[in-house]
């Protein structure tokens, strides 16, 4: 009888390694200043992460079916930048219609990096390294170089993120229901599944008969999905709508994915793993000027967790491997 | 249309082995000049001749031969990246940290210059320090076996993140004037040839030599058609791959050496954007980007094609962001073209077979 280990008992490993990592920064951090852990703060960081979970989700399928999204950064850009000028220009339309209008179109630039994916055969890296620079150059061609300032805006709009509801911000309120919407389709949807098998082993998946260019189709337009409402409501939250918003905030995702355990030669890794992931950076982000560090430093620590956490991945996986193969020959 | 005697050949000699629905005439003077203007290199000469005809109508600057090899100086520096790139995007890796390398490179020579280093110490300082961080590159991909999308990923934001970390938003201004004469010189006294240049086309030709003309090259053709295959016949293919790593950290530090000499000062954001445009160059010069196709012509030719794009665009008071969306455009269509071309070929044969043999193609 062969044995295969259980992914979910791996993952769990993973999953509870990361709580304690956050915890220990966090107890780290607390010595350096006792206000920290509070509440409030706990909120701050959970609230400035918002943005950088959805996203991450989003990434998480693409990186899990063996590619990777390097346009979500100018994504966020393009679709932030296309709302916040709708709203400058029609401000009687109401902020929903605006919000729907910025995801609509972070769709639908996700679904051009899907279909020349898909039907063109090119590795996601490479189409994606493109239209980065195409859609951040779109969005300048857009605003002709200008900004969208917060006496620009309507109310509303800016209370996409910033109101309130049972005293928690909308923001989050955002985050939870794109990670739970997400959580749910990849456990336990069919397509959610396909997935993984994708990204498990391709030629594989296609012999079962899943079809390859639907899911590619379907995960950049997820990926695309979510960095526009990133969009919405990063340019309404910070009330500004610049053409630099987000650049290299692709790194960010990824490392996120990275550090919630996803493989990045697909095929395994889970959302709550990446929403940890996404909360290391975000803690690590707001502990920096605490620490008395430069945010100069951020770029360089990220780097640095980056490739540890891939060097922890690639290390595990060949452990995991090795068992498997001797336990298959003994 | 049919030449019925060489088919017939064809049938000897082939004894039957190829059905002959599937014999058609490819001999025919329509045939092989669609095999000549398909060649990749061809098309590229050809949009390069189209650039040049277009640019030369819409403006009198364009056709200057003062301009035409001064706007070298400003792609010498990525066209030098692209020689290694080729390698590494030959054997189906990529290296998407050659940017950050530069800025770690240009930052150590900016830092060993406010030491009071004099201009010999700082080119070596600028190579050195490229080398070791292709080394660095090379060693967790190929050691620890990580892929080398990810790797250069993360080296991305470190070799990018030690400048920032330190600068912050200062810059090194102060190099000595000698240093100038790399990004900014003349080959002999009152010529209009920029060194960069003529060290570019040395470089091009010692990397072509390498590619072309030795075993190295060969295997690293092997290695991007059949990875597997390569290592079962002998090749190693790690230490290949490792090897080509270390060479794009020194070529990126020739490079840093270049721009830095030509813009003067280091800042911790130099040359950011210039992975996705070495890419570009290399995937447009038609090395394929799942490997073991490509060759240095091609690549010599998208050098220029690119250039003298961004210059005729400059030229017509085209925005930098214009370009920006350009080659981004100009990447995507050179990985989905070949596609396409091979696909609209293969149909043409389907049909010319059919049309040939009727009966054959029916049953």
């Amino acid at each position: 009888m062969i044995k295969f280990p259980v992914p979910g008992k791996f993952r769990q490993r993973r999953e509870t390694s990361l709580i304690v990592l956050i915890a220990l920064l966090l107890v780290i951090v607390t010595i350096r200043s006792p206000g920290f852990v509070s509440g409030k703060n706990i909120q701050r960081i959970v609230n400035d992460t918002s943005i950088l979970v959805m996203v991450s989700i989003g990434q998480f399928f693409v990186i899990l079916a063996g590619g990777i999204d390097l346009s979500v950064g100018s994504i966020i850009g393009f679709s932030g930048m296309a709302a916040s000028m709708l709203n400058e220009s029609n401000p009687a339309l109401p902020a929903i219609f605006v919000l729907l209008a910025g995801v609509s179109i972070g769709m639908l630039l996700g679904a051009v990096n899907g279909f020349v994916v898909a039907f063109g055969k090119v590795p996601p890296i490479i189409v994606t390294l493109g239209s980065m620079s195409i859609f951040r150059g779109l969005t300048f061609v857009l605003s002709k170089g200008q900004w969208v300032t917060a006496h620009e805006m309507t109310e509303s709009y800016m209370q996409l993120p910033h109101g309130n509801f049972l005293g928690v911000s909308n923001l989050i309120w955002w985050g939870v229901a794109v990670s739970v919407i997400l959580y749910y389709f990849s456990n336990y949807t069919r397509s959610g599944r396909q997935v993984f098998a994708l990204g498990g082993n391709r030629t594989a998946a296609k012999f079962v008969g899943i079809n390859e260019r639907k899911i590619t189709m379907m995960i950049f337009t997820i990926s695309g999905l979510v960095s526009g409402l990133a969009g919405v409501m990063w340019t309404a939250r910070y009330a500004a709508a610049v053409n630099e918003t987000a650049t290299g905030f692709e790194l960010q995702t990824v490392a996120a994915c990275v550090i919630g355990g996803v493989s990045i030669a697909g095929g395994s890794g889970a959302v709550p793993g990446v929403i940890l992931g996404a909360l290391f950076i975000g803690i690590i982000n707001n502990a920096l000027p605490v620490v008395n560090l430069s945010p100069f430093y951020q770029l360089l620590i990220q780097g640095t967790i980056v490739l540890f956490a891939m060097l922890i991945n690639t290390v595990s996986e060949k452990r995991r491997e090795k068992k498997l193969l001797e336990e298959r020959l003994a | 249309m049919m030449s019925e005697t060489r088919n017939e050949a064809k049938d000897r000699s082939g004894k039957n082995l190829v059905s002959a629905a599937r014999l058609i005439n490819e001999n025919g003077y329509k045939e092989r000049m669609i095999t000549i203007f398909t060649q990749w290199e061809v098309i590229l000469g050809f949009l390069l001749l189209l650039v040049f005809l277009f640019f030369m109508n819409i403006t009198p600057y364009f056709l200057d031969g003062f301009n035409l090899l001064n706007t070298t100086f400003t792609f010498t520096e990525k066209a030098i990246m692209a020689l290694p790139m080729m390698f590494i995007i030959m054997s189906g890796d990529i290296d998407i940290s050659v940017a950050s390398i530069i800025a770690l490179c240009s930052f150590a020579m900016g830092y060993a210059s406010s030491m009071g280093a004099d201009t010999v110490t700082l080119v070596l300082v600028g190579l050195a320090v490229g080398l070791a961080a292709g080394l660095f590159n090379g060693f967790f991909i190929t050691k620890v076996g990580m892929p080398s999308i990810a790797v250069t990923l993360a080296t991305q934001s470190i070799f990018r993140g030690i400048p920032q970390a330190i600068l912050g938003d200062r810059a090194y201004t102060k190099y000595p004037a000698s240093f100038a004469y790399f990004g900014q010189g003349y080959v002999g006294s009152g010529s209009l040839i920029p060194f960069s240049l003529v060290f570019f086309l040395v470089l091009a030709a010692v990397m072509g030599f390498v590619l072309h003309k030795t075993r190295y090259g060969r295997k690293v053709y092997a290695i991007g058609n059949a990875k597997e295959a390569a290592r079962f016949c002998g090749v190693k293919v790690n230490r290949i791959r490792f090897i080509n790593f270390a060479l794009m950290g020194l070529f990126s530090g020739i490079a840093a050496v270049l721009l830095t000499s030509r813009i003067g000062s280091t800042r911790p954001n130099i040359a950011l954007g210039y992975d996705m445009e070495v890419i570009t160059l290399v995937v447009l010069g038609g090395v394929s980007i799942a490997g073991g196709k490509g060759n240095l012509f091609g690549v010599l030719m998208a050098v220029f094609l690119v250039g003298y794009l961004k210059y005729g665009m400059g030229l017509v008071n085209l925005s930098a962001k214009a370009m920006i969306i350009t080659t981004g455009t100009l990447l995507i269509v050179a990985v989905l073209l070949p596609g396409f071309l091979n696909t609209a070929k293969a149909w043409r044969k389907l049909r010319q077979q059919q049309r040939a043999h009727p009966d054959a193609a029916n049953s």
